[in-house]
């Protein structure tokens, strides 16, 4: 047992923290652009924002390795700052924050518009600007579904395999996650060790999502006296 | 206080076309449903813009399209109260309360929320959160959270119609005592005739978006100078005139001649009086008084509505001119009488009026 390595679960759950810190601090803004644009805008760029959700993780890899490639503008710059984005873990993260994100969009949309209108204007006719309507009423009000997007995006940021190879390749103890060293390892031939890793994965990612959804609960009965 | 507001909005079913100005301080808008009565006071909250025109209070603007100024909800100093209470399901009572007196030091604020709460008769519920109160104490919370930060303005848009009978004369008492130390302007809207009597001092009765009569509401209810204007203040009995002469009148509809005051209507389109208005004599004394058959009997809790064929006996129940309403007290002498009856339109109670034109 001594050979198992458990770098890749400790990166898996590294690149999957990030993806989803990522994803709140640039999907809230979207979300919440989203949810002030009217048809047809909204419809556009909610379908855009859904993309990653349904195009095959080839295609999404390439589109990303594209644009963030060596031969890229993006990638480009942030190379000459000594910070690459293709094969690092970077580029990991950005993968999986690309494929989770459209998670916490739609769940985050939902939430946010089910603020009855009403109250959302008794803020506005009651003094407060936009900003203080939206961190003290909607927010708030919004919680309950906010918090399972960003659960369903981290969950989705941790299983990803096709996105994150394509971007971030497979390079041992750099951008080897969990599902990928789990298909390693099957293709090398090693029924015994691919069985303990998918077991490991099992159990850790079943550990992590209990653990949140009971955290989850938790602050939602404790905030939400709405019922 | 002085209210100046003259817009107009298109709306997808009729043109919003409301003009007003008063220093009155508690103004009733009655009207039908989907008179543009929301739309109104949703432009003078600044939660709608009007397409053109101004909107001033006491010398501000909070409107005007020309000058391309719309002062956001938040800088207009509004209270604003609608038929769903509104309250923010996450925040207690007492922080509801105080939800609009964020720029208030904090002793202040408590000492604030606490009058509120007296006011309200809630003292001791400002930690409950509003799912803990029925419907008559969260409208009482709405109020006082409308009425906490001193609004220039109160709006009040059917605020007790989703109340019953007993609670919205509690609420309505609350309301009057709040507003008996309230600086401001109220405009109050609602569908209840009696009530928008009691509480304002000041009518505007609307019709598809535009004001088609407007006045104090004493001269409304005895004169009210349109078809609308009566229906809305609960008047049931119309007929198509022509004018005879000075004093008198052909009731089409009605089938006779009646004598009237003078009025400054040189053409009126109709002529009404009100179900409790109609006297039944004994016999035919004065002029206006017609022999009359009952069609319909109907029975309120205090009331009886008497419908009434002139001149013939009805073919059916729904054939009738007139429909007047007796104290349950009065009919055991009155169904003594014989027919036909005979029911006396006093000249006094007759009133002219105008079709509704878009202006008053």
């Amino acid at each position: 047992m001594g050979q198992i390595d458990l770098f890749p679960l400790k990166l898996s759950f590294e690149v999957a923290g990030c993806a989803t810190l990522l994803g709140i601090v640039v999907g809230f803004p979207l979300v919440w652009i989203l949810s002030q644009l009217k048809s047809p805008w909204k419809n556009t760029l909610e379908s855009c924002f859904m993309l990653p959700m349904v195009l095959p993780p080839t295609v999404l890899g390439y589109y990303l390795l594209v644009a963030l490639g060596r031969q890229s503008v993006i990638g480009q710059f942030f190379e000459s700052i000594g910070l690459p984005l293709v094969f690092t873990i970077r580029g990991a993260i950005i993968a999986a924050t690309v494929v989770s994100i459209p998670f916490f969009i739609k769940t985050g949309l939902t939430a946010i518009e089910s603020v009855p209108q009403n109250v959302i204007e008794a803020g506005r006719v009651l003094g407060h600007s936009e900003f203080n309507v939206l961190l003290k009423i909607i927010i708030p009000l919004a919680w309950r579904g906010l918090v399972s997007g960003i659960i369903l995006m981290f969950a989705r940021g941790l299983g990803d395999f096709g996105t994150t190879l394509m971007v971030a390749g497979s390079i041992p103890h750099e951008t080897t996650t969990m599902p990928i060293a789990i298909y390693n390892t099957m293709l090398a031939g090693e029924p015994g060790k691919t069985n303990l890793l998918v077991i490991i994965m099992t159990l850790a990612a079943f550990f992590i999502l209990f653990v949140l959804n009971g955290l989850s609960h938790r602050f939602i009965r404790q905030h939400d006296l709405t019922n | 206080m002085r209210l100046v507001m003259d817009i107009q909005k298109e709306l997808p079913l009729f043109r919003l076309n409301v003009s007003i100005s008063t220093e009155q301080k508690i103004l009733g808008i009655l009207g039908a449903s989907g008179a543009g009565k929301t739309m109104t006071l949703r432009c003078l909250a600044g939660l709608e813009a009007p397409t053109k025109g101004h909107i001033h209070l006491n010398h501000q603007v909070l409107f005007d399209a020309e000058r391309k100024i719309n002062l956001p909800s938040r800088k207009r100093r509004v209270g604003y109260l609608s038929q769903s209470y509104a309250l923010f399901p996450h925040l207690t009572i007492a922080q509801n309360i105080a939800f609009g007196l964020h720029n208030m030091p904090f002793s202040e604020k408590k000492e604030r929320v606490q009058t509120y709460l007296n006011q309200i008769q809630l003292t001791g519920f400002e930690n409950r959160y509003p799912s803990g109160l029925s419907g008559g104490q969260q409208q009482r919370v709405a109020l006082a959270r409308a009425l906490a930060p001193q609004p220039n303005i109160l709006l009040l848009d059917e605020p007790f119609a989703a109340l019953d009978d007993h609670l919205r004369s509690q609420m309505e008492k609350y309301l009057l005592e709040m507003l008996s130390t309230f600086e401001g302007i109220t405009l109050f809207v609602t569908h209840n005739v009696e009530e928008g009597y009691r509480i304002c001092d000041e009518l505007f009765i609307f019709s598809k978006g535009a004001i088609t009569a407007s006045g104090p509401k004493e001269t409304l209810f005895t004169k009210p100078p349109t078809y609308t204007a009566a229906q809305l203040t609960g008047c049931k009995n119309f007929s198509q005139v022509k004018r005879v002469d000075a004093h008198h009148v052909k009731a089409m509809d009605w089938g006779c001649e009646l004598e009237v005051e003078s009025s400054e209507l040189s053409s009126p389109d109709f002529i009404g009086i009100r179900a409790h208005h109609l006297d039944f004599p004994n016999e035919i004394t004065n002029d206006n008084t017609f022999p009359c058959w009952i069609s319909q009997l109907r029975e309120g809790p205090h009331r009886l509505s008497i419908y009434l064929k002139l001149f013939e006996p009805p073919q059916s129940a729904s054939d009738y001119h007139l429909q007047a309403e007796v104290f349950k007290e009065t009919w055991p002498t009155l169904k003594e009488k014989p027919f036909p009856w005979y029911v006396h339109l006093s000249p006094q109670q007759l009133f002219l009026m105008k079709a509704d034109s878009l202006h008053a």
